[in-house]
């Protein structure tokens, strides 16, 4: 079977297809419907583990012992029961309240910060939608979630609820700008908005991971944590929902399922901002040691399994399975880092008290902002006076730039010619630059920005 | 990709569903938006309209053109929402009450918008036939979103356009990039320009209100003590 993807979904519509005898639009109307349904739950499966997670190290923090009684010693089903719950409370509505916005809120909130997961790759294939302006989609999908607080906000005609909107409105939309900044600097070093490809950049040795690039890229890192912390609404910035102030901020007048979703949206979205520090600073599904690679079963650096999908598209079910167990490793990877960078959030939230709106407007404005400009600044002299990295240089060479503005011909021939010059690199020709898995060295020329100088 | 490759004979075409949904969403709630009084009703049905045409760009491959979408319009609809609407309201849930002159005013106004925009769109000839030369495809094969290879850069098109190179209109003879065109960087660095001076004309008349009053802390210096 000639297969040009290992995009989970096209697996699943080709399981159906040639096992199931369906008819083709409907399984991939089927695979597709299936692989919203796995991310939606993945959403929500993650939220109840975090959901336990807060209290347990809120708990821990506090020198308490977190639940305990629900589900056996550490308390596992507490959320569980939380839920249960959430469903049986009674769905209320402020009587003077717009009832068609109040209803929705929650759903816009939760959908901005689901659909974000779209974009995310989980593991080199194991991607929703590769696109690739994918940063850019995520961040301006992630910026919509505040529509649905504002909403609540303001359509509970509640006056808690409309400051704690407002204030949220304001602080997200200002930290977008730095959040903006800090995001172009690994852009910038990875020449791409694919999110794919960047991960794929930093393979190998974690030395090769962006935070470590260079000293810039390891202060924005720091930045971008700040603004995203700030821009999820979490503690210390999370004055939209300060308890003492505004009872409990946009969502003072909901309860139940609706609260829930909007539980649900904020955890999703804190999930998916550590993604994308993962992706863009910490070498998304690569793990520190590139064990796939010693393995030799990397997707995509793996010689044979490149040659079979380029020259002839047949694997064989061992190769099949290697790939899988690649993208599982992949997988397990980015998981893990994402969950690190979300107990991250919650250490901070339990021992930093909450920022004055003053304060929170002077770290955005004062500080985040600038020095996420003078990284930016500091990142582009960098790569251009030392574009392969210089503190600690890495262990195996960033990958091909996948992405360049020719054509796929003019890319096959481009890689001919250099295919040519570097006999060492003899498969690459036939690839067309879309599976570069050969290491070379990277100098000036390999970055998309010389493409068009490095062309005729 | 795979989905052309194994079903050739595919009885309902995925795009042309997706296109009618979505355009579908697009016009009705842009007509709720007219028909709505209440603002931020209002707001919220701009929001699902702007989305919806969005996803259009979406479907037609225009990845970079869609996120744009998403980040400018529908966020700058929020915005709009939040600081002109909210603040400026004197009481809860505004509503617009629209006068008869203004029906006409405005569909004046939207009517002969669209009196250009419809003889403009049908006069484009590659528009007309169902059969469009995507690169990647085959001549007679009805056009279908995401033709081009995977990964195809949309934004390095347009950044490259903007520049005066037209990668789009590489062909085969001549794979040099025509560059000798103007590109659109010098009008594109004016127009930023003057928006910098815009905002910080903005940002001068926001702050010479409160200068009479007296510093005392930091959050009255940054007119955020409301």
């Amino acid at each position: 079977m000639r297969r040009l993807t290992y995009r989970f979904g096209g697996l699943v519509a080709e399981f159906f297809i040639s096992w199931c005898h369906f008819i083709p639009w409907f399984a991939y109307a089927l695979a597709a419907i299936i692989q919203g349904t796995i991310l939606v739950t993945f959403v929500a499966v993650m939220a109840l583990i975090f959901i336990w997670m807060e209290r347990k190290i809120s708990g821990r923090i506090q020198d308490r012992l977190g639940p305990t009684r629900v589900g056996g010693k550490f308390g596992w089903l507490q959320t569980l029961a939380d839920g249960l719950k959430l469903l049986t409370k009674e769905d209320l509505m402020p009587e003077g309240a717009d009832g068609l916005l109040f209803r929705v809120a929650p759903y816009v909130s939760f959908t901005a910060s689901f659909v974000s997961f779209f974009a995310l790759p989980f593991a080199f294939d194991w991607v929703g939608l590769r696109m690739n302006v994918a940063v850019f989609f995520v961040i301006a999908v992630l910026g919509l979630e505040v529509f649905g607080v504002i909403l609540a906000g303001y359509s509970s005609a509640s006056k808690w609820s409309l400051f704690g909107a407002m204030r949220e409105a304001a602080q997200v939309v200002s930290y977008e700008v730095p959040l903006g900044m800090c995001i172009v600097v690994p852009v910038l070093i990875a020449g791409s908005m694919d999110l794919v490809t960047i991960s794929e950049m930093q393979g190998g040795l974690f030395t090769n991971w962006f935070v470590l690039h260079d000293p810039f890229t390891f202060i924005t890192f720091w930045v971008y944590f700040t603004c995203a912390t700030a821009s999820v609404n979490r503690a210390p910035f999370d004055l939209a929902e300060a308890e003492s102030e505004l009872v409990a901020g946009f969502h003072t007048e909901y309860s139940g399922l609706r609260w829930s979703f909007f539980f649900m949206a904020e955890y999703g979205s804190m999930y998916a901002v550590s993604g994308l520090a993962t992706i863009l600073f910490f070498g998304g599904w690569n793990g520190p040691l590139p064990i796939t690679q010693w393995l030799g079963i990397d997707p995509h650096a793996a010689g044979h399994i490149q040659d079979a999908l380029t020259h002839s598209g047949v694997l064989t079910h061992w190769q099949e399975f290697q790939v899988f167990v690649a993208n599982l490793i992949g997988l397990l990877n980015f998981v893990f880092k994402c969950s690190v960078g979300v107990a991250v959030m919650m250490w901070v939230r339990w021992t930093l008290p909450r920022l004055r709106i003053d304060q929170v407007m002077q770290t955005c404005l004062k500080y985040c902002t600038p020095i996420a400009a003078v990284m930016f600044l500091g990142a582009v002299i960098w790569k251009y006076e030392f574009p392969g990295g210089l503190v600690l240089p890495p262990s195996t060479p960033l990958g091909h730039v996948r992405e360049g503005w020719l054509t796929p011909e003019a890319l096959a021939e481009r890689a001919r010619e250099a295919a040519a010059i570097e006999s060492s690199l003899p498969d690459v020709a036939t690839q067309g630059g879309q599976f570069p898995f050969a290491p070379k060295t990277p100098k000036k020329g390999t970055v998309p920005g010389d493409d068009f100088a490095g062309d005729k | 990709m795979i989905l052309r490759e194994t079903n050739s004979v595919d009885p309902i075409n995925w795009h042309s569903v997706f296109f009618l949904l979505f355009s579908l969403v697009a016009c009705a709630f842009a007509l709720a938006v007219v028909f709505t009084g209440h603002i931020v009703r209002m707001a919220f049905y701009l929001v699902l309209s702007l989305g919806a045409t969005a996803g259009l760009f979406f479907l037609a491959g225009a990845d970079f053109v869609g996120s744009m979408q998403l980040l400018i319009y529908v966020g700058g609809t929020l915005v709009l929402l939040v600081f002109g609407v909210m603040l400026t309201a004197q009481g809860p849930f505004v509503t617009m009450k629209t006068t008869g002159g203004e029906w006409i005013l405005s569909a004046f106004v939207g009517g002969s918008l669209l009196a250009v925009l419809l003889p403009t769109a049908f006069k484009i000839a590659d528009w007309q036939n169902a059969t469009v030369r995507v690169a990647g495809a085959s001549d007679d094969e009805p056009a279908v979103a995401r033709k081009l290879p995977e990964g195809e850069p949309t934004a390095t098109r347009i950044g490259m356009g903007l520049l005066g190179a037209r990668v789009d209109q590489l062909d085969d003879n001549n794979r040099a990039p025509r560059g000798s065109l103007a590109g659109y960087l010098l009008p594109f660095e004016i127009v930023s320009v003057h928006l910098l001076v815009v905002l910080i004309g903005a940002a001068y008349l926001a702050r010479t209100k409160r200068r009479t009053r007296p510093r005392d802390t930091t959050g009255a210096e940054l007119g955020l003590e409301n």
